[in-house]
């Protein structure tokens, strides 16, 4: 039944959209976090999403039931990548964790780009559940045949 | 006499379940609005569901026999042969041909379509239980 896939297809879609929220929160959280060397330094952290493909979620299960379609269903996250952006040098001579120089490294969060992303993720986020509201709609409609 | 579903309920039940199918790949389209390289697919709905009038009129039409995985189909309903791709008219730079509102639009509209086809099955339904019944 195909609208049953439109729930796991849009179900990856708002963990997806959740995950890339929570990054966001961490690196607006973590956006002042002063360190002593630049090893130590938070860096922004950022989700690569990627299209399932269909023939890895077949496998997964175990079975062909899918039809055999090579498009893909659903979204996933590969993996949570740290930005190479450069660090934020600061001079704080007085500041308790300022190394030999008097610097302070800052991390490579950009603000204002993480409220952006937070953003899009958040309507992202929506879109999906209302694409699954319109899918339950649809499906329940369907019970409904013949009465 | 005999009632014959396939003919009582006419292209109604291709065309729901195609607009199911197209459901489908509108809802994974919204789903991978922010993937990279991601390419928007869509279905082609008059042409199948032509084909499948097709299909439905010579139904004494000769199918041919598939017995390994590897053989073509000669006359069946595959959506995934038909599937094409959106014409982007704002591709973005990370190769992801996705217009969430577009693809949102398509699918209220999908939705309402679904819906029409719904209700013309289900009136035929009524219609073959008002027959039986003889109220």
């Amino acid at each position: 039944m195909s609208l049953n896939q439109i729930f796991d297809i849009a179900g990856s879609g708002m963990s997806a959209q959740s995950i890339r929220l929570n990054t966001t929160a961490s690196n607006i959280a973590n956006a002042e976090t002063a360190s002593s060397s630049t090893g130590d330094v938070y860096r922004a952290r950022k989700p690569v999403f990627a299209a399932v493909q269909q023939d890895a979620m077949r496998q997964a299960m175990g079975s062909d039931f899918l039809a055999e379609t090579p498009e893909s269903k659903g979204v996933t996250v590969k993996g949570i990548v740290e930005s190479d952006a450069p660090l934020q040098m600061r001079y704080q001579p007085d500041h308790p964790q300022a190394d030999e120089r008097g610097y302070v490294y800052y991390p490579n969060v950009n603000v204002v780009e993480e409220m952006s992303d937070m953003m899009s993720a958040s309507r992202g986020f929506q879109t999906n559940v209302e694409i699954m509201d319109a899918a339950k709609t649809m499906m329940q409609r369907l019970l409904t045949l013949g009465q | 006499m005999t009632i014959s579903f396939s003919k009582a309920l006419g292209i109604h039940e291709q065309a729901l379940e195609l607009r199911t199918k197209r459901a489908e790949v509108l809802a994974n389209n919204i789903a991978n609005a922010d993937t990279p390289g991601f390419k928007a697919r869509d279905i082609d709905f008059r042409a199948l569901l032509n084909e499948q009038k097709q299909g439905m009129s010579n139904s004494q039409s000769l199918k041919m026999a598939t017995t390994n995985g590897k053989h073509l189909p000669t006359n069946s309903f595959d959506a995934s042969s038909e599937l094409l791709y959106r014409i982007p008219s704002q591709p973005s730079i990370d190769g992801n041909t996705v217009d969430t509102q577009t693809e949102k639009v398509e699918f209220m509209k999908n939705t309402l379509q679904y819906q029409s086809s719904f209700q013309f099955l289900n009136g035929r339904f009524k219609g073959m239980t008002n027959a039986i019944r003889g109220e």
